[in-house]
């Protein structure tokens, strides 16, 4: 029970921090800088992707005695599209509004280069419990990434978070522009690095 | 030679254009609002034809136009509609008339010269809608094989051929297979699967028949299948209902804006390695912000519109 627990946390600390898919990875970044203008669509594009990780994550390790060693990028494509296509049927059907400005890139789920990384490095050689806890601490680091960009380029360009009022005026309307979201996202990057160096130089001293 | 040429050429244009049967023999886009059909017998004066025409964009087929005036010509037999809105740059209608005594409804498709919409798709693929910087896809790959500029030639060359030959592969298969059995559900899955295979198979083929072309791309067919260009390009041309020539011309402009982004970004990335970057920036980070950059300046294109 206790070693349990332990992959749990060390699962949802490495996806969440240690390995964030976006800032540290640096893989899929294109919903990254395109669907990022609101929060919400970060966070419905998140949810999407972090129901297809955990999904295929789990069909992955259940049959990974069975998938055969040569064709096993086919059959892992075969499998996230499945998944995709369920996910994209249920948002077409539940939120239709929403759905509409991000379409295209919940269809593109199935070439992220995170999902397909994780089933090979990960899913492909653990049982199912690590397997998908590693596609919940993946998911939702991609969710937080997502989200945590999407917060800053709502606020300071229109002023609201999650379509709420927060300020009256719209203080830099130039980060609701889409070029914008490469700037966001450049700039977080960096300033991770820059975290992780006074941390690591804190550490040394200590 | 070249007239032959030519002549050929038009033939393979016409029969790729819809055939169509009726009283409507042509229909052209003559003005800001206006659309022109020539009838084959002439129309009854003294109906209000204004009731009785329907006009659909193509992509929307869901949404009716509205439609201020129909004047018909004296001799009947030229109908000229005005719209509301003003025709759209790619603009293809679908026009509907009800001419028959018992109301049976005739449909015809109106739009621009072929090659004016082929290049106007062909121009907005490669610059206005550029995938890089307007779109923002493909961004993993853009940012792997932007380094070095022959890194960055070599790829945009594999990826406008394996892209041109997928789309026409994956057109074929959308409107011969997967449209007539009603399975248009499975596109995101059948689209994956062809363009995997269809990598594969390049690779394969290209080993055997031509080592030193193979040589020179076969790592980049690899990093090509997990590409979202690659995926995109057919979800584009099946939701816009592009035929054969349209998607060709999406696949290529789509093709040579990738190759051009990635030839942009290489050029300031060699630079950026003399350059005295802040810390923290060097790498990724700086790669974002000059992408950054450039998507602003691509902004500027999306003025244009044909």
């Amino acid at each position: 029970m206790d070693a349990h627990e332990h992959t749990v946390l060390e699962r949802l600390s490495n996806g969440l921090i240690k390995e964030n898919p976006i800032f540290k990875l640096a893989l899929s970044m294109c919903p990254a800088v395109a669907m990022t203008n609101t929060v919400r669509n970060g966070f419905l594009l998140g949810l999407a992707v972090l129901f297809v990780q955990v999904a295929s994550n789990v069909t992955v390790s259940v049959f990974r005695r069975f998938i055969h060693e040569r064709i096993r990028i086919p059959a892992y494509i075969i499998i996230i599209a499945t998944w995709v296509s369920v996910s994209d049927m249920t948002l077409a059907a539940y939120a239709p509004g929403f759905y509409k400005e991000i379409a295209l890139y919940v269809k593109l789920i199935v070439v992220f280069a995170i999902i397909i990384s994780r089933l090979e490095v990960f899913a492909s050689r653990n049982t199912v419990w690590p397997s998908f806890w590693d596609g919940m601490g993946m998911g939702l680091g991609f969710m937080f990434a997502l989200m945590l960009v999407g917060c800053l380029r709502e606020f300071l360009g229109a002023g609201t978070l999650w379509g709420v009022e927060i300020l009256p005026f719209k203080p830099f309307f130039f980060w609701s522009l889409p070029p914008a979201g490469f700037f966001a996202i450049g700039l977080i990057m960096a300033l991770f690095i820059w975290l992780e160096r006074r941390f690591n130089a804190w550490r040394a001293k200590r | 030679m070249t007239a032959r040429a030519t002549f050929l050429l038009l033939l393979v244009l016409l029969w790729a254009a819809p055939a169509q049967a009726g009283n409507i023999v042509a229909g052209e886009i003559t003005g800001e609002h206006e659309l022109t059909l020539a009838l084959a017998a002439p129309l009854d004066a003294a109906v209000d034809w204004r009731g009785r025409v329907g006009v659909v964009e193509r992509e929307n087929p869901d949404v009716p136009l509205t439609v201020t005036t129909a004047a018909l010509s004296p001799d009947g037999r030229e109908l000229v509609l005005t719209l509301a809105e003003p025709v759209s740059g790619q603009g293809a209608y679908a026009v509907t008339l009800r001419a028959g005594p018992d109301g049976a409804a005739e449909s015809f498709h109106v739009r621009k010269g072929v090659l004016a919409v082929l290049f106007s798709i062909l121009i907005s693929a490669a610059l206005i809608q550029n995938f890089v910087f307007s779109r923002y896809l493909g961004l993993c790959i853009f940012f792997g094989a932007s380094g070095r500029k022959e890194t960055a030639v070599g790829m945009g060359f594999s990826f406008s051929l394996v892209m041109t030959l997928s789309a026409v592969f994956v057109w074929a298969v959308y409107n011969f297979v997967l449209k007539p059995l009603h399975l248009q559900f499975l596109q995101v899955l059948t689209f994956v699967g062809i363009i995997a295979i269809f990598v594969q198979l390049l690779d394969t083929v290209l080993r055997k028949v031509n080592p030193f072309l193979f040589k020179k791309l076969g790592v980049y067919l690899v990093l090509i299948t997990t590409n979202c260009i690659i995926l995109a390009v057919p979800l584009i041309l099946v939701d816009n209902a592009y035929d054969l020539w349209e998607s060709l011309a999406l696949a290529l402009g789509s093709g040579a804006g990738f190759a051009l982004a990635l030839f942009l970004m290489a050029c300031v990335r060699e630079r950026l390695e003399l350059a005295d970057i802040p810390e923290p920036f060097r790498g990724l980070p700086i790669a974002f912000v000059v992408a950054g950059l450039f998507a602003l300046a691509f902004l500027g294109f999306s003025g244009m519109s044909f």
